[in-house]
C-alpha cells in the first residue's frame, strides 16, 4: 500500500475519534476521583463533549439537549445534592472494587457483543434510515409543513410517545416532591428575613464582591430567556424544541436564584407557580388531543384543528404541543431546584 | 469595486486562515499554561486571558470564512456572549477562591521545577 489508505478515512470519522478517545479520559478520571466537586465539574465537561461529539454526528437536537441539562442543569442540581450530603466520596472496601469490576466489565461485553448486530455507521439501508425513517423524511413536509424532521417526528407522527415522556418527566417531579418537600411554602413572608441577618460577615463580603456577577447576569438573564423562546418557536425549522427551551428558561431561573439568592428567585418564580406549571402542562399537551377527539379526530390528530388546511392545523397543534412540553420541563426542573435548595443543609446525623 | 471585491475573495480565505491559526495558537499557549504554572491564580491567569482572546480570534476567522451571511451574525453574537461572560467567569472563580482564603503563591519556584519565567505574580 503506497500512500494510500486502506478505508477512506476522512476528518470527520478522526474528529469522532478524537471525541470518543477524550469520553473515555474524563470517565476514567471521574471513576478514580474521590472529591466529588471534581467529579461533579468533570461530569459536565463529559457532558459537554458528548454535545460536542453529537454535533460532529450531525445529531444537532440531542447535542442541544445532552449541552443543556447535562452541562447546565444537572450540574448545578448535582452541586445542591453534594451540599446536602458530603464533598467527599466515602472510601469503599477493596473487596468492592472487584464486584464493580466484574459488574462493569460484564456490562461492557454484552455492550460490545450487541454492536455485532448493528448496522455500521451511516449505512443507507440501516432499518432506521430505509424504511420508516426514510418514509418521515419524505413526508414530513407535505403531512405538516415543518421542514425539521426531528420537530414533525417528536410532536407529531410520535406525537403519543412525546406526550409520555412528558408525563414521565411530570411524574419525576412528584418523585422530587415526595423526597424533598415541596421546596418551601406557596407564599414567600417578607418576615421571614430575618434567618439572614445570621449570615456570617464573610457571606456579606461574599456577596459585595459579586457585583461583576450581578451586573453582567442581569445583562445575560434577559437574553438567555429570549434565546429560550426562540429556540422553542424555531424547533420547526431547526434544532429546538419545548424540551431544550424549557431547559434553557429554566437555567435563566437558576442563575438568578445563583446570583441573587433562593429568596429573591422564589419571589420572582414562586414555588407554587412552578407545581401548578409542571402539571399545566401536561394538561396543556392532554388537551390538544382532548380537542382532537371533541373535533371528531383521534387523539393528537392534529389536522382536525384546521381541515381546510391539515398542514396548517399540524403546525398548531405542534406549537401548541411544545408549548405544553415547554411549561412541564421547565417547571419540574425548577421543582428539582427548589427541592434541592430549601433543605437544611447544616443538619448532620448527630444533630438528630 | 468589483476590482476590491476580487481581492477580498481571494485574501479572505488565507486572512481567515492565519486569524484561526492565530486563535489555535492563542489557546493552546493558555492550556499549556494551566498545566504548566505553580499555582491556582496564575493558572487562572493563563486560561482566563488567552480562552478570551482565542475563542475570539477563532470566531472572527470563522465570521471571516463565512462571509456576509446570517451565520456570521450568530457568531458574532457567541463573540459579544463569550466576551461577556467569559471574563466574568474568570472573575468568579478568583473571586471565590479569594475569599475561601487562597493565598497565591508568591517568591521563586525552587530548581525542581525551574521553568523562572512563569514567576510573576502580583
Amino acid at each position: 500500500m503506497t500512500g494510500e489508505f486502506l478505508t477512506p478515512v476522512d476528518a470527520f470519522t478522526v474528529i469522532d475519534l478524537i471525541f470518543m478517545m477524550m469520553l473515555v479520559v474524563v470517565g476514567i478520571a471521574i471513576v478514580r476521583l474521590k472529591d466529588l466537586f471534581a467529579v461533579v465539574m468533570l461530569s459536565g465537561v463529559y457532558s459537554l463533549v458528548s454535545a460536542a461529539w453529537f454535533v460532529s454526528l450531525d445529531a444537532v437536537d440531542v447535542a442541544f439537549t445532552e449541552a443543556a441539562v447535562g452541562a447546565g442543569i444537572s450540574t448545578v442540581l448535582m452541586l445542591g445534592a453534594m451540599l446536602l450530603t458530603a464533598r467527599r466520596a466515602a472510601p469503599t472496601k477493596p473487596a468492592r472494587h472487584w464486584v464493580a469490576l466484574i459488574v462493569v466489565c460484564a456490562t461492557g461485553a454484552a455492550l460490545i457483543y450487541a454492536t455485532v448486530d448493528m448496522p455500521s455507521f451511516g449505512d443507507p439501508l440501516s432499518a432506521p434510515n430505509a424504511y420508516v425513517g426514510l418514509e418521515y423524511l419524505k413526508r414530513t413536509v407535505p403531512d405538516t409543513g415543518v421542514s425539521n424532521a426531528v420537530s414533525s417526528v417528536l410532536a407529531s407522527y410520535r406525537g403519543y410517545d412525546t406526550f409520555g415522556e412528558t408525563t414521565v418527566i411530570l411524574t419525576a417531579g412528584l418523585g422530587v416532591i415526595l423526597i424533598l418537600g415541596l421546596g418551601g411554602p406557596a407564599v414567600i413572608r417578607k418576615k421571614a428575613a430575618p434567618a439572614k441577618s445570621k449570615t456570617s460577615k464573610a457571606e456579606q463580603d461574599a456577596s459585595a464582591h459579586h457585583v461583576v456577577l450581578r451586573v453582567v447576569s442581569k445583562l445575560m438573564i434577559p437574553i438567555i430567556i429570549v434565546y429560550g423562546a426562540y429556540v422553542q418557536f424555531h424547533g420547526d425549522f431547526g434544532p429546538g424544541g419545548g424540551f431544550q427551551a424549557g431547559l434553557i428558561i429554566a437555567s435563566a431561573i437558576i442563575l438568578y436564584a445563583l446570583i441573587f439568592g433562593i429568596e429573591a428567585a422564589k419571589e420572582a418564580v414562586p414555588p407554587s407557580l412552578v407545581r401548578l406549571g409542571a402539571a399545566l402542562g401536561v394538561l396543556i399537551y392532554g388537551g390538544v388531543g382532548v380537542m382532537n377527539l371533541m373535533l371528531g379526530g383521534q387523539f393528537l390528530d392534529y389536522n382536525t384543528l384546521n381541515p381546510a388546511h391539515p398542514t396548517h392545523g399540524q403546525e398548531l397543534g405542534i406549537m401548541f404541543v411544545e408549548i405544553g412540553v415547554l411549561v412541564t420541563v421547565a417547571s419540574v426542573m425548577l421543582i428539582i431546584f427548589y427541592g434541592f435548595t430549601s433543605r437544611q443543609p447544616d443538619i448532620s446525623d448527630k444533630d438528630w | 469595486m468589483s476590482d476590491l471585491l476580487q481581492y477580498w475573495e481571494v485574501i479572505r480565505s488565507y486572512l481567515a486562515g492565519i486569524i484561526l491559526l492565530c486563535g489555535g495558537v492563542i489557546v493552546f499557549i493558555g492550556a499549556s499554561g494551566v498545566l504548566r504554572l505553580p499555582d491556582f491564580y496564575t493558572r487562572l491567569h493563563a486560561a482566563g486571558v488567552t480562552d478570551t482572546l482565542g475563542t475570539l480570534l477563532v470566531l472572527l476567522g470563522l465570521i471571516i470564512l463565512s462571509g456576509f451571511t446570517l451565520l456570521s451574525a450568530k457568531l458574532a453574537l457567541v463573540g459579544l456572549f463569550l466576551l461577556l461572560t467569559s471574563p466574568a467567569a474568570t472573575h468568579a472563580v478568583a473571586n471565590a477562591a479569594h475569599i475561601a482564603g487562597l493565598k497565591p503563591r508568591l517568591g521563586t519556584i525552587k530548581s525542581e521545577t525551574s521553568q523562572e519565567q512563569n514567576g510573576d505574580k502580583a
